[in-house]
């Protein structure tokens, strides 16, 4: 079977992605503003993006959230619109949109049937030029803002959590707050400084427009010219280049919040594809996450969840496509009657026999084939196309990443994956938090 | 399903969500039929005028020889194949004992047929086939997504119909996902969502099935036996009991080959009878749970009609209008864009199998709560009672049809819609046909319809936080002033 296989991964990806790659077009206007097109005729839909290389991560002390902040004050006043247009125009031709903030950008999207595209385009244009803050407005979008937070993070114990291993994952870096920003520093945020914090980063230069769908590049180009093409050069403000950090020593963290389950979070500060020496050490790592937690076949689930019988649930992942350095996290929660101790001494364990022992050819060759598959299945949803579009954009990567993400990782060894536990998955490297019930009684360790 | 798409897509998963904020927009004004600010946008005409394109599925639909109903669109674009079998088996199903539907759902993949989980794991995950198993209220699923080329999709779907034939049902396993679902209610005793989700159905539902908790409960769970999940296998995965919907790169012929042998995996029994209609609450019903959080969660609603009843085009495209419109509803622009009190308000009208529930949602700052829920009260009220405006039927009239090209525009979403169809019994050109009922509708048929089913005051109503709200305790908020309240906690 497994000889079978692998025959078939050859030919597979030889046939699958040597096929042309899905039409895509790329142009960048003379204000500087990029065009990424992906035609996809399925179906008569058409999604417009922009992303604007800001988010999180470029917040000063003080300014925390700042991004996101923006973000909402989009969707309310500008120079034709009052608060309440936006939506409607979008509704009265049956389409959705919504915004999303993260640590390297903040990005708008309008999915409509295609035909509506250059509204879609002059809406975006109108909003990208001519932002207006009415104080009340500001004001009143803080408190929504606050209502957010409260119940995304301050009613959540696992996510308050997450917020603070943040804040010793990647210290002294942009990562280390929250995308939503501090409570105390949302409470005084002033409309003018996220006017500047607009007219800093809002600029054609420092954007990406996705569209992906039933459109032609010949259909898109001059509508793009016709609304973007009139906004004015800026600089792009600077950003530094991403370099990998020295490693920040052993960290742990102990947390006792109103939680019944306590949790362990694990992480190690490794190389991203933008801060490795050599490019390959990204496959290396995201081959090592899938031997890990590949699937349900990989060793988290089988050996973690179902042979040692010690997580009630466990996850292990690399985010090596960011601005900075990536992490690797291992997340667990134990089932009752084991400690965090045993849980976090099994997991010190799985990594420890991987730096000792390659593993099989076999477990590689199921991470590759779910990777290949994961491509075509990828192209499914035209607004999964524009998102991975935007998205390597934003950290400076190359639109065919995914496409040639499989014959990368072919090249990548069992002795290889091993070097890269022993090598990286290290003390020095390490940001460790434990989250105990408050009062630890009996009952809840059972 | 969400195993898939390793790598990148983890990267982009987990950006998009763990890290990321969105935001929901304000609701609108109405827009001026002619737009008012020098004719922005310039496009309005050109796209007023524009002629939606449309995507025509060529649905086919057929019964097996043992009694499955069938779906299928071809779709040749992408190489792929996608596989959706519902059975009438949800947790309103499970007949006294909380979790059976879900734990039976859970055990099938655990061992089949000589195979042990990790064997079956390994089987789908060395082709990048991508198996899922779900359970609901109404419906179980069990859905595989492969390559369509026949050298993935034949093995990927000879390890499916070992798994819908032979479900071996492993003590070992079984002991391990009851601990997993114990610990997870446990978790859902640490925020507040889960718990007013659980104490709100029961309010709603009473003593209907739908009242189950799908979860289990930390005392039914432990009761549930191997003996149990076989019976519940052998009664409710039958053939007859199944629909199955195909979408992706095969032909029709090798889509009644695959439903066939799907098909003839399933043990012979009968469909499931059609439950009781849910009942519909005659007087206010509250609950309120003691929790130390910083918002108070509410929720409102009660059982409107049966499935099938003429009043639901009317009862949805109000709802609509009200709270299911998001960017474009009444409860958002009134509580959340005029006065900040929250970061999200929606209503909804679910079409169950037995019953039809009108329901509402709100967190809010806890010192917000009384007025927030009296807002609401008064918001819905005042719908009832006057119905909206032509103009508030035109936008959402629009806003429905004119989203009709989306919900067909993936093998997945076409997958979805034929299962919805063939659970539910709808006509083949049920999308058409409801597209076109709604553009029928008037402002007085929803007012009308609201009032026939709808009474304000049987609202039951759920809350959690540090105390029960009571919107008698809340100063005056008037509900058409557009002027911004003070919310200022």
């Amino acid at each position: 079977m497994r000889i079978v296989l692998s025959l078939l991964l050859t030919l597979c990806s030889a046939s699958l992605l040597a096929e042309e790659l899905p039409p895509t077009h790329e142009f960048t206007l003379d204000n500087g503003l990029t065009v990424l097109v992906r035609e996809d005729h399925r179906a008569p839909v058409a999604t417009v993006m922009i992303w604007y290389r800001v988010g999180s991560i470029d917040e000063p002390a003080g300014m925390t959230g700042m991004s996101h902040m923006l973000e909402h004050m989009m969707f309310k006043n500008t120079r034709h619109l009052t608060p309440g247009d936006y939506a409607a125009l979008v509704s009265r031709f049956g389409g959705q949109t919504n915004a999303f903030t993260s640590y390297e950008y903040t990005a708008y999207y309008q999915t409509y049937e295609a035909t509506r595209l250059p509204l879609a385009l002059e809406l975006e244009a109108e909003r990208m030029a001519h932002l207006r803050i009415d104080p009340e407005e500001f004001s009143r979008e803080v408190q929504v803002v606050l209502e957010e937070r409260r119940q995304r993070t301050d009613d959540n114990p696992n996510a308050l959590a997450w917020e603070k291993f943040s804040g010793i994952l990647r210290p002294g870096t942009g990562y280390a707050h929250p995308v939503i920003g501090w409570r105390r520093e949302i409470e005084q945020y002033q409309p003018e400084r996220a006017m500047d914090w607009y007219q800093q980063w809002y600029t054609p230069g420092n954007a990406v427009l996705v569209i992906a769908g039933d459109v032609t590049r010949e259909q898109v180009e001059p509508l793009v010219k016709q609304f973007f093409g009139p906004i004015d050069a800026r600089d792009v403000p600077f950003r530094p280049t991403p370099k990998m950090a020295d490693p920040a020593g052993d960290r742990r963290l102990d947390l006792v919040l109103p939680v019944q389950v306590p949790s362990l979070y694990l992480g190690w500060n490794v190389p991203s594809l933008a801060t490795a020496e050599d490019p390959q050490t990204y496959y290396i790592l995201n081959m090592l996450a899938g031997v890990l937690d590949g699937g349900t076949s990989a060793r988290i689930e089988s050996s973690l969840v179902r042979g040692q019988r010690l997580a009630a649930g466990a996850g292990a992942g690399y985010q090596g496509l960011s601005r900075e350095d990536g992490v690797f996290t291992v997340t667990a929660t134990p089932v009752p009657g084991v400690t965090l101790d045993q849980l976090q001494a099994a997991i010190e364990a799985e990594i420890h026999k991987l730096a000792e022992t390659p593993p099989e050819q076999a477990e590689l060759d199921r991470v590759r084939a779910q990777v290949l598959s994961g491509y075509v299945f990828g192209q499914d949803s035209v607004f999964g196309q524009a998102m991975e579009l935007g998205y390597l954009a934003m950290i400076g990567q190359d639109w065919r990443l995914s496409a040639n993400m499989a014959e990368a990782l072919a090249q990548v060894t069992p002795q290889q994956v091993s070097d890269a536990a022993h090598t990286w998955l290290v003390p020095a490297r390490r940001a460790m938090a434990r989250v105990e019930p408050e009062a630890s009684t009996p009952e809840a360790a059972q | 399903m969400s195993r898939n798409r390793l790598l990148i897509g983890a990267a982009l998963t987990l950006a998009v969500l763990l890290f990321i904020f969105i935001a929901i927009n304000p609701a609108p004004k109405p827009v001026p039929a002619e737009p008012t600010a020098s004719t922005f946008p310039t496009t309005l005409e050109a796209v007023t005028q524009a002629e939606p394109g449309r995507r025509q599925l060529d649905i086919r639909q057929w019964q097996t020889d043992t009694g499955s109903r069938v779906l299928f669109v071809h779709t040749g674009q992408l190489p792929m194949l996608d596989v959706r079998v519902l059975f009438d088996a949800g947790s309103a199903r499970d007949d006294g004992q909380p979790g059976l539907a879900s734990l039976t759902n859970a055990m099938l993949d655990q061992g089949a047929d000589g195979l042990d989980v990790g064997d079956i794991a390994r089987g789908f995950e060395d082709l990048g086939a991508s198996f899922g198993n779900s359970s609901h209220r109404d419906m179980a699923l069990l859905t595989l997504t492969s390559l369509s080329a026949p050298e993935f999709r034949d093995p990927a779907l000879a390890l499916m119909r070992r798994i819908m034939h032979a479900p071996s049902f492993p003590e070992d396993a079984l002991t391990r996902l009851r601990t997993q679902m114990l610990q997870g209610l446990r978790m859902q005793q640490q925020v507040p969502g889960p718990q007013l989700s659980r104490a709100f159905n029961a309010l709603l539902f009473g003593e209907h099935p739908y009242a189950t908790p799908s979860g289990g409960t930390p005392e039914s769970l432990p009761g549930i036996t191997r003996d149990d999940l076989v019976a519940y296998y052998q009664r409710y995965y039958t053939a007859q009991n199944a629909v199955i919907a195909l979408v992706g790169d095969i032909t029709e012929e090798q889509a009644r080959d695959i439903a066939t042998q799907l098909s003839d995996a399933l043990p012979q029994g009968e469909r499931a009878v059609r439950l009781p209609v849910a009942q519909t609450l005659t007087e206010r019903h509250t609950t309120h749970i003691d929790f130390p959080s910083s918002q108070t969660h509410i929720s409102l609603g009660n059982q409107l009609i049966s499935r099938g009843h003429p009043d639901y085009v009317p009862l949805y495209v109000g709802n609509h209008i009200l709270g299911g419109g998001g960017f474009s509803a009444i409860l958002m622009d009134e509580v959340r864009q005029k006065r900040g009190l929250v970061y999200g308000v929606y209503s909804g009208i679910s079409p169950m199998a037995s019953g039809g529930p009108f329901t509402v949602s709100l967190q809010t700052a806890n010192d917000n709560a009384d007025a927030a829920l009296k807002l609401t009260l008064e918001l819905i009220s005042d719908f009832v009672a006057n119905g909206p405006t032509d103009e508030q039927l035109q936008l959402a009239v629009d806003d429905l049809t004119g989203s009709f090209a989306l919900a067909t525009a993936s093998n997945s979403d076409i997958v979805g819609q034929l299962g919805a169809i063939g659970f539910y019994d709808l006509p083949l050109d049920y999308l058409d046909t409801f597209q076109q009922a709604i553009s029928d509708v008037s402002a007085g048929d929803i007012r009308d319809a609201f009032q026939r089913h709808l009474v304000p005051d049987n609202l039951a109503i759920a809350s959690i936080g540090p105390r029960a709200p009571d919107p008698a305790r809340a100063s005056e908020t008037p509900v058409n002033d557009s002027a911004p309240a003070d919310t200022a906690e």
